[in-house]
């Protein structure tokens, strides 16, 4: 890990602690946008975080601004960082300005699109997109569309979509999106395409649960220090420890798989890399969030504990960019296609 | 914080020479590797093959970071991760010197004499000289502290008795390196514990006796000293101090890829049995275990890496260690899932026996090198529950 990457992330880990606390949880909780919070990770420089130096971005390099997502992940930050840097990547690619404010990025799903065409110095749009993170909330929607068998970047203003509003299971705002017939003013073409955009996306769900297990992990064993059931803490009971064994190795393999996706992920997005972060980090939320649970008892199921805000996004960010299925299918398609003489070729090739 | 940091895995460094050699590796197996049954590469360093293993340490392959001095080859734990891991995917027969180089040479390293090194050491790496661990007996298991075989002290050195269960390859191997009672255990019961430099072929008072495993093999053993004499020269490093240790060879013992790679023999059968154009369920499971494989392999070289930097890295080593196992047993489960056949050791097809061979082997996986129960105990001291 490169020096600055530390340096990076402790200085993170300081401004969510204290932009993160419980009140703002609570009222992120219930819809209310974190703007204190927003202004310092836009002061750092975190929402462009992915954007050139040359274009006005932190000049950051791009595994070392994914890795700010790990942090973000332990303290579930409560806004659209990880958006916004999606937004700035693809903005960035297509030479786009970076404008202010949180950014949405559509099309997320597979199989949604988007098409463009041109219309007078503009671009017009044409798709439906489903489930769009915060498209509402967002000062603009970065939209990948195809236009003229190539791939178009268009800002799109929310207010002239129609918009949806709906919820991931922790809250976060994913919306349905129409864009027919929006006019864009600025738009142009790029190399990125959907899936590359997919990827990426699929990187950043990965440092986020990563750093969600983490936390989820920390909790748990402190509530099992100071939980006194019997006569003695809950942690001294070795069915206790065994399960939280289990967690710890879960956190640990979902990090080194994030990992391992943020470092390919600044040479090659289609790296097997990302996919087996997304399905190891997808399985590990699943394991790890059931075992926190039973852990905390009923506390741990009340509102008023924390550990929702982290294992309610693990149970959302799991099937977002893809779920564990979707990539383990593709994975699993080329390694069969390769042959099962390649197939220790392709595990060491991933690095 | 204070949790995560003991079980912290730094990356692994980069480290692009390696796959210079990796190349090498392959080559060399290309043309050494023995015409053998499909089954041998089956639960890891199964098979043993005095011939590969010089071939091996003629290559400089084996006690590759020791000295020179000692006839290593003074190169990194990174490289020699390379040759571990693609012998075992290639199911090559390693068993000859796998323990010795993994576990006994380094401890000789670190405790021997200087003449216990000198003599021993560059036979190892020639790949002439094999070892098995003397730890386990009847009523010590998990609980190894309460060994009972005992050395007693007498004119020039120490008389053994007792008896040693489950030692792999005791039969085919030169030194066996022998936990022994030579003192009382004292309060913290890890006292009074010493390891001794058995010379096999030399010392009168030792009958080794096979017992097969379920699969009917012949892997692992008894051993019974019956006033078996030990040189005072034949212990090794401090009288007392055996529990010491043997706790730091289990850091080497458990983090190694033969911790996730057990399985790999059945997988590449299973991806050849499932053909270039599997079923969507197929596809899916096969992702999903490779999945698991990249990040184990990434947690493994990362130990490599932290043991290579000095660090003592044992409770990551168990953490490896358990989920290389679970995924070790899940595999031949998935995979008689996918394919409909019986397992059949005395089948024609490939996939067919490798899956027998593995379903029996398996239940081991999480038993030898310290039991998942212990394991997970070990990660939950790390987590400071105990
Ligand atoms: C294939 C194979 C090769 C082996 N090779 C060698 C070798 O070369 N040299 C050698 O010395 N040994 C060897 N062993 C022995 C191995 O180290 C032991 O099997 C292991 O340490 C467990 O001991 P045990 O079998 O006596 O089981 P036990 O310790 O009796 O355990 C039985 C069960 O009880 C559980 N248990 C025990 N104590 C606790 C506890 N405190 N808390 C919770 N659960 C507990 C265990 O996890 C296990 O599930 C080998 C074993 C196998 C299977």
């Amino acid at each position: 890990m490169s020096e600055t990457r530390d340096l990076v992330r402790e200085a993170a880990e300081r401004l969510f602690e204290k932009h993160c606390g419980a009140e703002i949880m609570r009222r992120t909780d219930g819809g209310e946008f974190p703007q204190a919070l927003w202004c310092a990770l836009t002061e750092a420089g975190y929402t462009a975080a992915l954007v050139p130096e040359a274009a006005g971005g932190a000049g950051l390099d791009m595994s070392d601004a994914l890795s700010l997502l790990v942090s973000a992940g332990r303290h579930a930050v409560p806004a659209p960082l990880a958006e916004t840097m999606l937004a700035g990547w693809l903005l960035s690619a297509a030479g786009i300005p970076f404008p202010e404010g949180p950014l949405a990025v559509a099309p997320v799903r597979e199989g949604d699109a988007v098409t463009a065409s041109r219309d007078g110095t503009g671009w017009r749009l044409q798709g439906k997109t489903g489930r769009v993170p915060w498209a509402a909330r967002a000062a603009a929607i970065v939209v990948l569309a195809r236009c003229e068998e190539r791939n178009l970047v268009a800002l799109a203003a929310p207010g002239d979509c129609r918009i949806v509003g709906g919820a991931n299971l922790a809250g976060e705002a994913r919306d349905d999106v129409d864009f027919s017939g929006v006019r864009c003013s600025v738009g142009a073409f790029a190399a990125p395409d959907a899936a590359a955009l997919r990827s990426l996306g699929a990187v950043m769900r990965s440092a986020q649960m990563a750093g969600a297990l983490q936390s989820v992990l920390e909790t748990s064993v402190q509530y099992a220090r100071e939980r006194v059931q019997f006569g003695r803490p809950i942690g001294r009971f070795q069915a206790v420890q065994q399960n939280l064994a289990v967690l710890a190795g879960q956190a640990a393999a979902a990090t080194a798989a994030a990992e391992a996706a943020i470092e390919a992920a600044a040479h090659n997005l289609h790296s097997p890399a990302v996919a087996a972060a997304k399905i190891r980090a997808g399985e590990a939320a699943g394991i790890g969030a059931a075992i926190a649970h039973q852990v905390h008892g009923a506390i741990g199921f009340t509102q008023e504990h924390r550990l929702h805000y982290s294992t309610r996004r693990l149970w959302s960010w799991r099937d977002e960019f893809g779920n564990e299925a979707y990539w383990a299918r593709r994975l699993g398609g080329e390694l069969a296609a390769a042959g099962a003489d390649r197939l220790w070729h392709g595990i060491t090739a991933a690095g | 914080m204070a949790s995560i940091d003991n079980l912290r895995f730094e990356p692994p460094p980069p480290f692009p020479e390696a796959e210079v050699l990796r190349a090498e590796v392959r080559a060399f197996l290309a043309e050494h590797l023995p015409k053998r049954a499909i089954t041998e590469g089956v639960g890891s360093w199964g098979g043993h093959d005095r011939d590969f293993s010089r071939k091996m340490g003629a290559c400089g392959w084996i006690g590759m970071t020791w000295p020179k001095r000692y006839g290593g080859h003074e190169r990194s734990a990174l490289e020699r991760y390379v040759v571990l891991e693609e012998m075992l995917a290639s199911g090559a027969p390693v068993s000859g010197h796998w323990v010795a180089d993994r576990q006994s040479g380094p401890l000789l390293l670190r405790v021997g004499t200087e003449q216990q090194k000198n003599s021993i050491l560059p036979r190892i790496a020639a790949g002439e000289c094999s070892f098995c661990i003397g730890m386990s007996e009847p009523d010590s298991g998990s609980d190894l502290a309460s060994v009972r075989t005992r050395a007693a002290a007498v004119e020039g050195g120490f008389r053994v008795n007792g008896t040693k269960l489950w030692t792999s390859n005791a039969h085919r191997s030169d030194y066996m390196i022998l936990l022994c009672r030579t003192g009382e255990a004292g309060e913290q019961r890890h006292g009074g514990l010493t390891q001794f430099l058995v010379d096999l072929k030399a010392t009168q008072g030792i009958a080794i006796r096979p017992v097969r495993n379920l699969a009917g093999e012949h892997h692992f053993n008894e051993v019974v000293f019956q006033d078996a004499f030990l040189p005072g020269a034949s212990v090794l490093g401090e009288v007392g101090s055996g529990w010491q240790q043997v706790t730091g060879e289990l850091a080497f013992e458990r983090s190694g890829p033969e911790r996730f790679l057990s399985s790999f023999t059945l997988l590449v059968e299973l991806t050849r049995a499932l053909g270039p154009d599997p079923s969507e369920r197929a596809r899916i499971a096969l992702g999903r275990i490779v999945a698991h494989i990249y990040t184990l392999r990434r947690l493994s070289r990362s130990v490599a890496g932290m043991l290579q930097a000095g660090a003592n890295p044992a409770q990551q080593a168990a953490l490896v260690k358990d989920l290389g196992t679970t995924l070790e047993q899940e595999i031949p489960e998935i995979a008689r899932q996918l394919i409909d056949a019986e397992p059949d050791r005395a089948s024609t097809q490939d996939f067919v026996t490798v899956l027998a061979h593995t379903m029996m082997n398996a239940p081991s996986f999480s038993l030898r090198g310290g039991t998942r129960e212990i394991l997970r105990g070990m990660i939950a001291r790390g987590l400071g529950l105990r």
